[in-house]
């Protein structure tokens, strides 16, 4: 890992007795992709306007490179913001809005003149200079605004899910186009999405949040394979979600069922959640299977069938490439690695998370 | 049919609503004294009325308040939008129903309380009351025609020109203050207009021995009706009706991209 850039101490932050973020800690290492993931209205903006210098926390503090920058305007801070809705200046032209920053910093026209190319080729839009705002389509202007915060050469840019406000096709270019734009900057990226799939596909770290709460910090890999608790393994990706108990390390019984599994250190005869990917769980002959049940929906999605199976009194979701028609009896295996175990939630609303599966 | 029907109609309104100003017109350019026959066409009275010194003096002070109080009501009226931007949204809505009250208000009781206010102010009648009564009554004309334009702005954008360096000031004269221009433009118009056309509070806040053209007229008219006066009214519902087609057509022309390095 390289060096921490910039690290959120004990941030808590709260709109008229409403508590919004909660001993928020976190650390962003130099030229790390980080995402900010979860629901509306976890506080993800929050954090980012904090990070900005657009909001004050009501306690804690925001180190920028070692020093304490919790109390720094906006303008005299080295991160640059890609707003959510371009938030570009309509009344100049593309050139002018991408030139805004350096000529408050007072640079040559020529340096500004080299920068403009610079920018418009990194974002693809060469030859744009003396067009309007409002001329260009939601992708070109966002493309537009990204362009304009990297000119002031940040150590760190920050984005409020740019890519929001586009349609699927066009999000999927973009999350390339800025995977690239980021490597060949060479920059921190903090990026703010509700999307677990785009969040997947950028990430170096995603910081899944709910509720004002960090849920968990992790590769997308780990993210998606070993969610720590039933919120995150609900949130990213279909999953089963089955309450179990740990027999001993490497043991657990799932529905009155013993199955082997690869965690260790959750205790004996200890109440946990499972969770096993749809697509990890496999479908065999009745006898072969651990378990028994029937099929009792079946939806083609493209890549896979999607089913549900009934068995021991839960509705399994499976992905297969193989289809087995509805009512048909089915057994059911998992591998060892492919369950995951959980602690059981603390707060109340984690449970609600479980229980409405 | 039908069409005709409508023609006829919208011009039967326009008969009704301008015939008063039309034969007023008309009568400003009658060579003969009396209104009831036509005497040929002259500037006669135009030229009279502009070596009437007295009515140049009003004239020029009309003017001056115009000008003044619809500039300074310009610079408070939208300080006032910036402010209640910034205000939660009940408050903001009570403070706009506040300042919509003046303009709905009979004009004169706005006249006669501004008028026993400076009394008991103990301020001398003159020039200074009426511009203070004109910036009054002219201000929610201002946020009126800047408040849209306030709405309309996207509120990342100065938060985005804070973000590359600028600083509040900056942000705002680079990037709100020419949004909201075409608004504060029209604002502008309007109050000079409705300064410029004010009677009623005028007569009530002017002091003995000054006049503005509408109260001059008045003074006049008392005494008689004299040609010249047709000529005055004349050129003042000219001028009002030149700056409010201004302040319609203000909005809709104002993209001209300068490009500066
Ligand atoms: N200026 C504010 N005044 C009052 N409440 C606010 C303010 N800004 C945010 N909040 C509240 O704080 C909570 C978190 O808001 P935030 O904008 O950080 O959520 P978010 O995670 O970015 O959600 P979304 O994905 O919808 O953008 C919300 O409940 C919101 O209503
Ligand atoms: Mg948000």
């Amino acid at each position: 890992m390289e060096k921490e850039l910039i690290q959120l101490v004990d941030i808590s932050k709260s709109f008229d007795s409403q508590m919004v973020l909660d001993e928020l800690n976190l650390n962003i290492h130099e030229n790390e992709f980080v995402t900010l993931l979860g629901p509306s209205g976890c506080g993800k903006t929050t954090t980012l306007r904090i990070l900005g210098g657009f909001a004050n926390p009501d306690t804690g503090k925001v180190i920028f490179d070692g020093t304490d920058i919790t109390r720094i305007p906006p303008n005299k801070r080295q991160l640059n913001t890609v707003f959510q809705k371009y938030a570009l200046f309509t009344h100049m032209t593309i050139a002018e809005n991408i030139a805004f920053g350096l000529k408050i910093k007072k640079k040559s026209k020529t340096y500004i003149d080299d920068k403009i190319r610079y920018a418009l080729k990194l974002v693809n839009l060469e030859g744009y200079e003396n067009r309007m705002p409002n001329s260009l389509s939601g992708g070109q202007q966002q493309r537009i605004a990204i362009a304009r915060a990297i000119v002031n050469e940040p150590k760190v840019l920050l984005l409020d899910e740019p890519l929001g406000a586009l349609d699927l096709k066009l999000r999927q270019e973009m999350q390339y186009e800025l995977i690239r734009m980021k490597n060949e900057l060479g920059i921190t990226f903090v990026y703010v999405t509700h999307d677990q799939e785009e969040a997947l596909t950028m990430s170096d770290t995603i910081v899944v949040m709910n509720q004002g709460y960090i849920q968990q910090i992790g590769s997308p890999e780990s993210i998606y394979n070993e969610p720590e608790n039933a919120f995150v393994a609900d949130f990213i990706g279909d999953s089963n979600i089955i309450p179990a108990t740990m027999i001993e390390d490497k043991l657990v019984n799932i529905l009155g069922t013993r199955f082997a599994c690869v965690d260790t250190g959750f205790g004996c005869n200890k109440p946990v959640d499972v969770v096993i990917r749809p697509e990890d769980v496999n479908l065999v002959e009745p006898q072969q299977g651990k378990l028994q049940g029937v099929v009792t929906h079946l939806i083609f999605k493209g890549v896979h069938y999607e089913m549900e199976v009934m068995a021991a009194g839960f509705e399994w979701l499976v992905h297969s490439t193989t289809l087995f028609p509805v009512g048909k009896e089915v057994g059911i295996c998992v591998d060892p690695f492919n369950i995951q175990i959980m602690n059981k939630p603390e707060s109340e609303d984690e449970e609600a998370v479980a229980i409405d599966i | 049919m039908k069409n005709i029907a409508k023609h006829i109609y919208t011009a039967l309104i326009f008969l009704f609503l301008y015939a008063p100003i039309a034969t007023l017109m008309v009568l400003s350019f009658n060579a003969s004294k009396t209104r009831a026959k036509w005497g040929g066409f002259t500037f006669n009275w135009y030229s009279r009325l502009f070596q009437n010194e007295e009515i140049l003096e009003a004239l020029a002070n009309t003017l001056l308040i115009a000008v003044i109080s619809a500039f300074v009501a310009t610079v408070i009226g939208t300080i006032a939008c910036v402010a209640m931007t910034g205000m939660k949204k009940r408050s903001r809505t009570i403070l706009m129903g506040i300042t919509n009250i003046p303009m709905l208000n009979a004009e004169i009781v706005t006249g006669i309380s501004l008028m026993l206010l400076f009394i008991s102010m103990g301020l001398r009648f003159g020039l200074g009351t009426i511009l203070l009564s004109h910036i009054t009554f002219n201000i929610p004309y201002v946020i009126l025609s800047v408040m849209p334009r306030m709405k309309q702005l996207n509120p990342s954008t100065y938060e985005a020109a804070l973000d590359l360096g600028a600083s509040h000031v900056t942000a705002f004269f680079k990037v709100v203050f020419p949004d909201l221009l075409p608004g504060i433009l029209s604002g502008f118009l309007m109050a000079f207009t409705m300064s410029l056309d004010d009677f009623i509070i005028t007569h009530f806040t002017k002091g003995a021995g000054v006049d503005t053209l509408s109260t001059k007229i008045y003074t006049e008219v008392k005494k008689g009706i004299k040609p010249e006066m047709y000529a005055l009214s004349t050129l003042i519902f000219v001028t009002v009706l030149i700056l409010l087609l201004l302040v319609n057509m203000a909005p809709t022309k104002n993209k001209t991209p300068n490009y500066g390095g």
